[in-house]
């Protein structure tokens, strides 16, 4: 946890809705390291998905540099982004956006199909605790095993990072803890850098470090010396 | 298998019922593309490779009686590549068993067999002895009716001598590939037959030794057609030559002309609109899918799959789409090329099996229906690349309704909410709603350019056999007679009135403007056989003056009062300037006609008549025939009441075919249009009508909105139908117009009638199946979800 794995510089992003101008993120200097499991936490609007989505390569920043390793992701173009994503970036929503015509093992398929080293399905499936329902398909799971499968997917190709918006939004409180659970597991076991955003400050605690976010700015970042396990945390 | 390729595989089996809606309609474009595009090829290359294998001639002249020695002459016309004079005859054939007397052309074959053009293939049997007066061959259409074939023998009546022919072989010509006799509206193979004989016998029977009456010549390429004609016209003037012609005028060819064309405009006309109404609903059904798997597409994009994989992925559900398609009308088409083979078949006698579909066919037809298809999908499939991967997860914008012009109409009218939400739903999306109003008016245009013919038909055989042909039966002689040989016609067994014609071969002028025609001279009381206007008066031609058919003057660009030079032919070489005194309304033919006595008077000559109308007691009709294959001077009969018969049996017959296949197509193109129109819509509203149901509102009320809207744009499609459908059937016809005969543009209350209730049918029967889903919805689901 020494190396930064992503640095970001003064960066805004600026929304042109028609009339008003939303600045989503007024120049956000941060560091995540190799690793890490962090929490940016804040309420709705506060501007951490959007950051999120600029680490993720998905939007662009309206102005400042975002770095992953040595790669400036502000300099890359759509055809870069789309590379860097395909490489480096694991991705869970809260909505789990699984393809409804694909059974959970074809869904992580769609990005091991993609990827340059990736784990079989299978056995993405069997790190979140999904070995038995491989065959089904989203409409035969609950939201917690949809969830789970989407976490598979994101980790089936071996990422970097796995960056989560709101992985227990849609989900209730137990069902929720079996998700961070799998989140915790694939971070302690693989190293990958996890960064999980949430407004919901009861997951804070599991985190290395928690990343404060309000109006678009960075208010405060914390380290947890005495971080709790998924199962302990309860909302 | 990759997960995407099962994602597409399985999203076009869950879209079956769209995609199978759309894929009808571009199946038909296929099909029809294939038979059209397909036949049309075929029939001309066909006809290209029988001409040249057998020499068909490229100018073609009769005359009364020129010498053999004129064929030198000919023969060192400039570009005149080869001749072949011969002598033909029309003759009464007596065949056994067979109580109407039938026709036949006797042409003479040379000593030395085949002739050197237009040289006939021999199917069974051998060629007559050139020394026989009475072994024929005759071609196989005519020997295939009457179940004859060689040894068989049948009498005939050459230049008033009766004697018996002995056939001893069949022959196809490709001067008779399309066979029809004088006066003839199709082919009858059993009423009309061609007979080769020996030169010696025929030359011998028509008093044409040393001559000949029908001269065939073949150019070099390259050459002039029209100069040659000027110089044959020359070289046979002084021998009453009848005027040269080319293979346009000729008349088995030009029929086949006129199919080639039919085709070819069929072909050039009907599948791009299916291809154009196939590109719109893929366009539409893609688009919705698109922006339902906005978040699927923002989840592709962000797993790493580039714009280019996504774009694909959309282009290939089109093209999935596509290939049924073309399945579907490479499998029709196929049935269809061979339906119209086998109808081919009973007009057209070409001697090999041509009615393939070439290969390449197939492939172009399927390169378009793809091309279709992907020009459909390319602007979804676009869009599709142009979401960014963090815009495609987040929830669409609702769609904005403005409150426009129309809106505050719309407010005014104080409507009830559902009906403002059927129309603004159409105002809001302008584009498709009017494609949609354009599709269903396509179909009620295809409906209606297949029942107008309908009306067409019975226009035209209302003004040949009821207006201006009210003869039973017309009586042609070899050579004109006196008039008094209509004393001998009255006396004939069951004859009931008799008037006589003088025809004159002539061509008629207009400065640059000429047409060869001849003029029918006859008689102001006469009533069997008459000319009638635009306005149902019959039209007498007065003393010295013409009354022409209506396209025969626009050919000739004449109206009545001007004056138009008539050079008559034959044995009457005289040039008159004559005066355009009316018009006739003919369908059937370019004809003139002028005052009997004046006809006479102007070449001061007793009456004379060249054909006698009859009208029969059918009781004796029998005796009638009987006598008339042996009456001599007798060339030819036409039976009008059997020729009436005959073409509406095959209308009846050809016109239900075309209305069954053009109904199944408007019904085909309205449930494509309709139906997914339909399903587009319960997609976009299911959240609306679900709440409204939650609202309590009854399904009725509901399905009311649904069915509302598409058939709010069914109803708007009908007027533009109409429109779009007269303009249809006035380009058919203007298609259909050739010299040969033309097609009146008859639209009956009834024809829009039926078209608008197929299509209005049509479209509810589509929108009830989308209903039926509606009924289905689990309002608690669709609430939940997120869109």
């Amino acid at each position: 946890m020494d190396r930064p794995i992503f640095r970001t510089e003064s960066v805004t992003k600026v929304y042109d809705t028609g009339g008003a101008k939303v600045h989503a993120l007024a120049g956000v200097d941060l560091e995540l390291f190799g690793g890490e499991l962090a929490v940016l936490l804040g309420p709705s609007g506060s501007g951490k998905s959007t950051l999120l989505n600029i680490l993720g390569g998905l939007d662009h920043a309206t102005t400042g540099h975002v770095w992953f390793r040595e790669l400036e992701l502000t300099a890359l173009r759509d055809r870069g982004l789309t590379r860097y994503r395909r490489d480096h970036v694991g991705f869970v929503f809260q909505f789990y956006n699984l393809v409804a015509s694909l059974t959970a093992r074809e869904n992580v398929q769609l990005v091991t199909d993609v990827a340059r080293d990736p784990m079989p399905p299978a056995q993405a499936l069997d790190l979140v605790g999904l070995s038995h329902r491989l065959d089904h398909f989203p409409a035969e799971m609950s939201g917690g095993e949809q969830q789970r499968v989407a976490i598979a997917r994101a980790i089936a190709k071996r990422p970097e990072v796995l960056l989560c918006d709101e992985p227990t939004g849609a989900l209730d409180s137990k069902t929720g803890v079996q998700v961070l659970e799998a989140l915790k597991d694939i971070n302690d076991r693989f190293g990958t850098t996890t960064v999980v955003i949430t407004h919901n400050a009861a997951i804070r605690k599991m985190a290395h470090r928690v990343v404060r976010f309000h109006d678009g700015r960075i208010t405060g970042v914390e380290i947890n010396e005495t971080r709790l396990a998924p199962h302990e945390i309860t909302w | 298998m990759q997960a995407l390729d099962k994602k597409l595989l399985r999203d076009f089996r869950r879209l079956w019922a769209q995609a199978l809606a759309i894929a009808l309609v571009l199946a038909c474009g296929v099909a029809i593309f294939l038979t059209s595009f397909g036949m049309y090829r075929a029939l001309q290359d066909t006809r290209a490779a029988y001409y040249e294998r057998n020499r068909f001639a490229d100018v073609f002249a009769e005359t009364r009686r020129a010498p053999d020695t004129l064929t030198r002459e000919i023969a060192a016309i400039p570009g005149v590549a080869g001749v072949e004079a011969r002598v033909t005859g029309s003759v009464i054939l007596d065949i056994p068993g067979r109580v109407e007397t039938a026709v036949g052309q006797v042409i003479s074959l040379p000593d030395a067999g085949l002739p050197p053009l237009n040289r006939p293939l021999l199917r069974a049997g051998r060629l007559p002895d050139p020394a026989s007066t009475t072994q024929v061959a005759v071609n196989e259409p005519f020997a295939k009716a009457h179940g004859f074939g060689p040894g068989d023998s049948f009498a005939a009546t050459i230049n008033g001598q009766k004697r018996q022919l002995t056939i001893t072989g069949t022959l196809l010509s490709p001067e008779f590939i399309y066979t029809i006799g004088p006066g003839q509206l199709m082919p009858d193979n059993e009423g009309y037959g061609i007979l080769w004989m020996p030169e010696r016998a025929v030359a011998a029977a028509f008093d044409m030794t040393g001559a000949f009456n029908s001269v065939s010549l073949k150019l070099t390429r390259g050459t002039s057609r029209d100069e040659v004609i000027d110089r044959l016209d020359d070289l046979l003037d002084p021998y009453g030559g009848l005027g040269a012609y080319g293979r346009d005028i000729q008349l088995s060819n030009s029929f086949i002309d006129a199919e080639i064309a039919s085709l070819k405009s069929t072909a050039a006309v009907l599948p791009p609109v299916f291809f154009g109404i196939s590109a719109f609903l893929v366009n539409m059904v893609l688009g919705r899918i698109i922006a339902l798997e906005r978040a699927q597409i923002g989840l592709m994009k962000a797993v790493g799959y580039t714009d280019r994989e996504v774009a694909a992925h959309y282009l290939m559900l089109a093209g999935l789409v596509g290939l049924a398609g073309i399945g579907i009308g490479w499998a029709v088409g196929s049935w269809l090329s061979h339906a119209l083979a086998v109808l081919y078949a009973d007009f057209f006698d070409f001697p090999y099996l041509i009615y393939r579909v070439s290969y390449d066919v197939y492939v172009i037809s399927a390169v378009i229906a793809l091309s279709a298809a992907g020009l459909g999908a390319v602007r979804a499939a676009l869009a599709a690349t142009r979401l960014s991967p963090a815009v495609a997860m987040a929830p669409a914008a609702p769609p904005r309704f403005s409150r426009g012009l129309f809106d505050r109409m719309l407010a005014a009218l104080r409507l009830p909410q559902p009906a403002m939400m059927v129309l603004r739903g159409i105002l809001r999306w302008p584009v498709r709603s009017g494609l949609t109003v354009l599709g269903l008016a396509l179909a009620v245009a295809v409906m209606m350019a297949a029942t107008f013919t309908d009306d067409s038909m019975d226009e035209i055989i209302d003004g040949f056999f009821y207006q201006s042909n009210r003869q039973d039966a017309l009586l042609l002689f070899s050579q004109d007679q006196p008039a008094s040989v209509l004393e001998e016609v009255r006396r004939l067994p069951g004859v009931l009135a008799v008037e006589g014609h003088l025809y004159l071969a002539a061509e008629l002028r207009n400065g640059h403007l000429s047409k060869q025609t001849p003029i029918e001279a006859r008689r102001p009381d006469s009533d069997l056989s008459r000319a009638v206007d635009a306005a149902g008066r019959v039209v007498v031609p007065p003393p010295g003056g013409l009354i022409l058919s209506e396209r025969l003057a626009a050919e000739l660009g004449l109206r009545p009062g001007d004056m138009v030079e008539a050079e008559f032919l034959g044995t009457k070489r005289e040039t008159h300037m004559l005066p355009v005194s009316g018009l006739a309304v003919q369908y059937l033919g370019l004809g003139a006609y002028m005052d009997y006595d004046s006809a006479n008077r102007m070449f001061r000559q007793a009456p004379q008549v060249s054909t006698a109308s009859v009208l029969i007691d059918p009781a004796q009709e029998d005796a009638l025939h009987a006598r008339l294959k042996d009456l001599p001077g007798l060339a030819g009969t036409i039976m009008l009441t059997d020729s009436r018969r005959a073409f509406e049996e095959t209308l009846a017959e050809n016109v239900l075919i075309m209305m069954t296949v053009y109904a199944v197509i408007a019904v085909l193109i309205t449930v494509g249009v309709a139906y997914n129109g339909a399903r587009v819509q319960l997609s976009e509203r299911a959240r609306e009508l679900a709440s409204l149901r939650i609202l309590g509102f009854s399904r009725a009320e509901v399905s009311a909105i649904l069915i509302g809207e598409t058939m709010l744009l069914a109803v708007l499609a009908q007027p533009v139908g109409w429109l779009v459908g007269w303009g249809l059937a006035l380009a058919i016809t203007a298609g259909f117009s050739s010299d040969l005969y033309a097609v009146p543009l008859v639209l009956r209350p009834a024809c829009f009638a039926q078209a608008s209730l197929v299509v209005l049918g049509a479209s509810l029967g589509a929108v009830l199946l989308v209903r039926r889903r509606l009924d289905r919805l689990d309002l608690v689901a669709v609430m939940k979800t997120r869109e």
